[in-house]
């Protein structure tokens, strides 16, 4: 693949410099650095330098993922480090964003796209769902789409109207797609690795709440394959399913029921789409009982599947009925009010009550 | 949302006067580019906008992929009557935009169609079985993308449009010399994914070329209803693309013009729109009444303006076409409607299984088991059928309804 000068893509006059990415700026994925305190945002930069650094095909684009580094700086010095024909701004416009990079798939390249906020991929919703996750299906597997779609969402960080949706339940109902969330920095590079390695559509749903938590992490690392659910905290008593946002919510609901003698098994999902039944039906299994937290509004809400595929499987082995603990069937809500709205640890834990133990 | 960053592209043009720096848009002409009128007389003067007649050879190369593509599709018509096919778009009255367009690409070049352009895939090579079992319904699409450089025909309007300005783009950044051409109908302007397409191919100066073929209805919405426009090809202005007017209905103007625009495409001049002014002459579907829509006098009207007999008039008074080579010709469509008809008078075999083969590049233990179900309950029909030795039963089920674990 050439790389091109500033005006790959374009006439106009293009920011930054176009320079082929040398030895000393992109940090070599082969060597395993010494554990440090890593962000989840920190980590998805780091996964896609090294991405971008590993394989040619590989593009970066979206609004404000140029120069900027994305507004949550995700794609920082990418741009400076890669240039104008690997990493760029678009026109703003979802649809096109998407469309765009369906057309360059089909052409071998492996795009790696930003919808910004969750709310702001509906306009792409028709490109997401009619096409990207169909095509493979329309060409009868002669058209593979491997396109990652970055979607920071859920709320927590006091975005106002559209900035905090949990778009979830539209691309987990949506053959053709896999969707993923990581909750950890870890994950969030092993997984966004991975995500851009796959042949399939990703749907890469980032917590924005959870950008900043930090872990010790030695780059480069790969933690269990995306499509795993991960046991995070052993218990007896009841399974916490969780992920993305939730799954603080589920560790911090675990040790508060533990000052209160309940012992919690808590699953981070990672993967929504396909589901890992093996992992959550093994947990089941051992605690009897199970609850599903999530953010989105509960009706017809993601909780609603995994309730119904645990009760299909595990019924003769659950103690109560599995419940949900999500968000009001409200629109998402200003600021002032997301708090009431958000799942909290305290009302995991008023849900676990109302069963009889 | 972006809001910065569209600022600081405002800001920079304002203050750098890089608005006057760029190339000055084409403006289309207030009349259709033509270069043979309706009466199969060589158009001169300005109507022609400077492009010159195709070659004789050109000329009967688009002559014989229209009579060829008019045949097809009536005898694809015929046999959506019959019920062969669950449906079929016609492009009877069309054949000059798809044709003169197609045949202005080279090998390498993309195709991307929508559901109308049919002919447009037959004049590429794919064998018309292939470009029916979507309308059959066997699956939706029946041809290999990589081996023709066609996309799948796009149902939702418009949405192809942005798959080739991504294609375009990616084959500009490789470095090869790839031109896309997306076909969209005056209905699909309106969608805002043609916005998107245009407005991203001329940023990023994609080596694209639209052809937007106006035929008048958006089923049954005619175009005063569509767009307020002059011509849809004055919005090429707006998105700092060269547009065109053609006659839709002239081959020899649609085959110039697009073909300038693919050589300026691929010479690195980016994007250009151009509007051919057609009609289709068939319903919508086979499942539309057009006369709820349109009056007997304007079809008739343009049943005079036909593409097809206007270049046949113009070749034979040329010379270029003789007795021999029109029977021969008229001929060559024959055998291919008879292969058409075989085709389609043979019952697909299909295998049910193949409904989970192509979902995911990677395994999935879900879909897995829901073939394995599947597979269990065809087993079922087909043992009961034997026994009962009656038709085939598609009331027996598997002992296990819906049991996936």
């Amino acid at each position: 693949m050439t790389i091109l000068d500033d005006n790959a893509l374009g006439t106009s006059a293009a920011t930054g410099s176009a320079l082929t990415p040398s030895p000393s700026a992109v940090a070599s994925p082969g060597t395993p650095a010494a554990p440090a305190p890593l962000s989840i945002a920190g980590a998805l930069n780091a996964a896609l330098r090294d991405a971008l650094a590993d394989d040619p095909s590989v593009v970066v684009f979206g609004e404000d993922v140029g120069p900027l580094g994305g507004v949550f700086r995700v794609t920082d010095a990418l741009h400076a480090t890669f240039g104008e024909s690997r990493v760029w701004d678009s026109p703003l416009a979802e649809s096109g964003i998407v469309g765009t990079a369906i057309g360059m798939a089909m052409y071998g390249l492996r795009p790696v796209i930003e919808m910004q906020f969750d709310a702001f991929s509906y306009p792409a919703f028709e490109q997401i769902t009619s096409h990207l996750a169909k095509m493979r299906n329309r060409t009868r597997g002669r058209v593979s789409l491997p396109v990652v779609i970055r979607i920071p969402y859920a709320g927590g960080i006091g975005g106002v109207e559209h900035h905090s949706d949990s778009s979830e339940a539209y691309w987990t109902h949506t053959p053709g797609l896999t969707v993923v969330t990581p909750s950890n920095p870890a994950d969030a590079y092993s997984m966004l690795r991975e995500a851009i390695a796959s042949d399939d559509p990703v749907i890469f749903l980032e917590p924005k709440s959870r950008y900043w938590s930090k872990d010790a992490v030695a780059l480069p690392v790969r933690t269990a394959p995306m499509t795993r659910a991960q046991v995070l905290r052993e218990g007896t008593d009841v399974t916490l399913i969780a992920y993305g946002p939730t799954v603080k919510t589920a560790l911090e609901a675990a040790t508060l029921g533990e000052a209160e003698g309940l012992s919690v098994e808590v699953v981070d999902l990672r993967s929504l789409s396909p589901f890992d039944d093996e992992t959550v039906g093994a947990s089941v299994r051992k605690t009897g009982r199970a609850a599903v937290i999530h953010e989105a509004a509960q009706f017809g809400g993601y909780g609603a599947e995994v309730a119904a595929r645990v009760t299909e499987r595990q019924f003769f082995h659950l103690q109560a009925p599995i419940l949900r603990i999500a968000g009001f069937d409200v629109p998402f809500p200003s600021p002032q009010l997301e708090e009431h709205h958000l799942p909290t640890a305290e009302r995991v834990l008023a849900a676990l009550d109302t069963w009889e133990w | 949302m972006a809001l910065a960053s569209l600022v600081a592209l405002l800001h920079d043009d304002i203050m750098n006067d890089d608005v006057a720096a760029r190339a000055e848009p084409v403006r289309p002409t207030q009349k259709p580019i033509r270069l043979i009128d309706e009466k199969g007389v060589p158009v001169e003067g300005a109507e022609r906008a400077g492009f010159v007649l195709p070659e004789p050879e050109m000329l009967l190369d688009l002559y014989r992929g229209m009579v060829l593509a008019r045949r097809f599709d009536v005898q694809v018509t015929a046999l959506t009557r019959q019920g062969r096919l669950a449906t079929y778009p016609s492009a009877f009255g069309q054949e000059a935009c798809e044709i003169g367009a197609v045949r202005s690409l080279g090998e390498q070049d993309w195709l991307f169609p929508t559901y109308r352009d049919s002919i447009a895939l037959l004049t590429r090579g794919v064998p018309p079985e292939q470009i029916l079992s979507s309308f059959r319904g066997d699956w939706h699409m029946g041809f290999d993308p990589y081996e023709h450089r066609i996309s799948p025909q796009a149902t939702p309007l418009a949405t192809q449009a942005l798959h080739a300005v991504g294609l375009a783009t990616a084959a500009k950044l490789k470095g090869d010399d790839v031109v896309a051409l997306t076909l969209l109908g005056d209905g699909a302007t309106s969608e805002g994914d043609a916005h998107e397409a245009f407005n991203f191919a001329s940023v990023w100066q994609a080596p694209v070329v639209f052809v937007v073929q106006n035929n008048g209805y958006a089923i049954s919405v005619p175009f005063a209803k569509q767009s307020h426009a002059r011509t849809l090809a004055d919005r090429a202005i707006g998105y700092g693309m060269p547009g065109y007017f053609v006659d839709g209905n002239d081959v020899a103007a649609m085959h110039a013009v697009t073909s300038a625009a693919v050589q300026n495409a691929r010479s690195g001049g980016g994007p250009t729109l151009i509007e051919g002014l057609t009609y289709r002459i068939e319903s919508h579907t086979n499942s539309d009444d057009p006369t709820r829509y349109r009056s007997k006098d304007e079809v008739a009207h343009w049943k005079t303006l036909d593409p097809v007999a206007r270049l046949e008039t113009y070749l034979r008074a040329s010379g270029a076409l003789g007795d021999e080579l029109r029977q021969e010709i008229a001929d060559a469509a024959e055998e291919l409607a008879g292969a058409t008809r075989d085709a389609m008078n043979t019952n697909p075999v299909l295998d049910p299984l193949e409904l989970f083969d192509h979902v995911y590049a990677a395994e999935r233990p879900a879909l897995r088991e829901q073939r394995a179900f599947l597979e269990r309950e065809l087993a079922a029909t087909v043992s009961t059928a034997s026994v009962s030795s009656g038709s085939v039963s598609t009331a027996s089920v598997s002992a296990e309804p819906g049991s996936t674990s």
